[in-house]
């Protein structure tokens, strides 16, 4: 029995339709259109305990909505939901006091209070006993380097401080699975590898689950084993990352900087993407031309200074898959 | 930690937060407590211009002022949450925060914030009471000061129930509604007064819709030891403030239907 098993999980929100202007807003009080808006339109996936999964996918593509309606504040309009045997929006409190989560956005702490108070406080709602509180809370304050920041109140932490004190909050009552929405957004370098690396321990070390949406492809190509590409609320792909790059674009760039003017150039599979007085930049499949003789073929015709092979980034291979799958936003 | 400890928690953390701006606090709470002193002394002029209104005295009056402000201020003092609900918990999205929390909603709400300016209106209902208290004059036995204290329980009550009322709207409307505040501050202006002096829709209003009469008029009508110039029997009218504990209650209901809808739609 897989720990999180979702099934053809439908959403369907009644959005008001309103005319523009003081007319429309007066004839929506008296009547309403109402458009209905499928923000999930059969979504199904299970996830082992243990496992680290990432949902990606355009901004209204749906991931939000199958967060919420996981840990239990949205009741879908179709479909079956269980989380560790419970169905969420069935079981509230239960439920919500077996998974942590943690929003980039939105704030868990008390903002005029010191950090270590709001702790102690969640501890109390979440019914840790004062024992497992200490021991739990000292683990994770060493772990996010939080020593420092405890007696400050929580409006002066900088953010990436607030977001390591938000993680501490969240796993206080060592939850068996955690819920991450865009935990690294805003962050500087620094702080989103020091977020990327406590997931990663976290769930590699303390076997927690991890469920996490992002938009930072870099949050996926270092944590994620598996990734499910979202988009118009339909699952587009589920499966390992590396998988996801190689299916949809194996392309190669090939970057050529000449010793005198660069050649016209012309080969069959073998796109001009960029070029400059003195360079060229190629894009070609591997499969079809293998690297080392597109090589050959451009040094032994060509004085050439420098050249190297690069692969596509990430930004891109996943904005190329949306717009095979024309799951953007019309 | 069970709901009441807990709620005492939230209470603590709420004075420690508010302790952190001590001055702005204690200029609140005397600003509060000037504001509604001046409504006092309104209802003073206008007794002191005419004389007693509908049989009441002016120490009478002065007397329901004081209960129904009493109930009034602690309700605003601990239903805060529930009063912003509308604006800073649904449009916001705060409020997804306190449904991923393992206790009921409506208790995080209640230990949201206890705003210690609310002692001002409260401070100055109490001076209100012992100036009534000097003018009717009431000698307060153990009998009297319970129904009183009952009568106040019973209206901290009904207006915790008017703002849960409120919150609830605002699962539909999103906003908070400030036409509650016709109820709530409207029905604090009204119960201030003996409820004979009201034409029989609005005394009809007061007593089986929202039933602030039946924690202002009828107790203090028991503590004045004064039969009721309407004509309801002695033994209800010790007994009226219940109405408060039925009122909170339906408005449980309707938070609780609230809630099932907010689960549905989102905000």
């Amino acid at each position: 029995m897989p720990q999180i098993l979702v099934e053809a999980l439908a959403k369907t929100y009644r959005v008001a339709e309103r005319a523009p202007g003081l007319a429309g807003a007066l004839r929506g009080l008296v009547r309403r259109r109402w458009r209905e808006v499928h923000a999930l339109a059969g979504v199904s996936f299970s996830l082992e305990a243990g496992e680290l999964l990432a949902f990606i996918g355009p901004n209204g593509a749906g991931k939000s909505t199958t967060v919420k309606i996981l840990s239990g504040i949205l009741r879908p309009t179709r479909g079956r939901v269980e989380v560790g045997g419970l169905i969420p929006y069935e079981d509230r409190i239960r439920h919500v006091a077996r998974i942590g989560v943690v929003f980039g956005q939105r704030s868990q702490l008390w903002w005029d209070l010191p950090v270590l108070d709001g702790f102690d406080l969640l501890a109390d709602i979440y019914r840790v006993e004062p024992a497992r509180y200490h021991r739990r809370r000292d683990e994770l304050v060493a772990m996010l380097r939080l020593e420092p920041l405890l007696d400050q109140p929580v409006r002066q932490l900088s953010l990436g401080q607030r977001m390591r004190a938000e993680f501490v909050a969240a796993l206080l009552h060592d939850p068996a699975i955690l819920f991450l929405d865009e935990p690294t957004i805003g962050l500087d370098a620094p702080s989103k590898l020091a977020v990327r690396a406590f997931v990663r321990r976290l769930n590699r070390e303390q076997g927690v689950t991890v469920l996490l949406t992002t938009h930072d492809m870099h949050d996926v190509e270092a944590l994620a084993e598996r990734v499910i590409v979202i988009g118009q609320g339909r699952v587009l792909t589920d499966g390992p990352f590396e998988s996801l790059r190689a299916g949809i674009l194996a392309e190669r760039r090939l970057y050529i900087d000449f010793a005198g003017p660069a050649p016209a150039f012309e080969m069959p599979g073998v796109t001009v993407r960029a070029r400059t007085e003195r360079s060229l930049e190629l894009a070609f499949d591997p499969a079809r031309i293998p690297t080392p003789q597109l090589i050959a073929a451009i040094a032994t015709e060509h004085a050439v200074q420098d050249i190297h092979v690069d692969e596509p980034a990430i930004e891109e291979v996943i904005t190329r898959f949306y717009a095979l799958h024309d799951a953007h936003e019309a | 930690m069970n709901a009441l400890a807990l709620y005492g928690r939230y209470v603590a953390t709420s004075l420690r937060a508010q302790a952190q701006y001590p001055a702005a606090t204690l200029m609140l709470t005397a600003g509060h407590c000037a504001a509604t002193a001046i409504e006092i002394l309104g209802v003073f002029a206008l007794f002191d211009r005419f004389g007693p209104v509908g049989g009441w005295s002016f120490g009478e009056v002065a007397l329901f002022y004081a209960l129904v402000n009493i109930a009034f201020s602690i309700a605003d003092l601990l239903g805060r949450g529930f009063d912003v609900f509308g604006t800073d918990f649904v449009r916001t999205g705060a409020f997804d925060r306190v449904l991923l929390r393992p206790r009921a909603a409506a208790l995080q709400l209640a230990g949201y914030e206890v705003r210690l300016s609310r002692l001002g209106r409260l401070l100055q209902a109490f001076a209100v009471l012992i100036l009534a208290s000097h003018l009717v004059p009431i000698d307060w036995d153990i009998a009297t000061a319970v129904i009183a204290a009952w009568a106040v329980a019973g209206g901290v009550a009904l207006f915790v129930g008017l703002l849960i009322l409120q919150a609830t709207l605002a699962f539909w409307t999103v906003e908070s509604l400030e036409i509650v505040n016709v109820l709530t501050y409207g029905g604090v202006q009204a119960a201030q007064y003996p409820l004979n002096i009201y034409a029989a829709w609005f005394r009809h209003l007061l007593t089986f819709g929202v039933p602030l009469a039946c924690v202002a008029y009828y107790p203090v009508l028991a503590i004045l030891k004064r039969p009721d110039p309407l004509g309801a029997p002695d033994w209800f009218l010790p007994l009226a403030p219940l109405a408060g504990f039925v009122f909170l209650a339906v408005s449980f209901l309707a938070w609780r239907i609230g809630m099932a809808r907010y689960a549905s739609t989102g905000s």
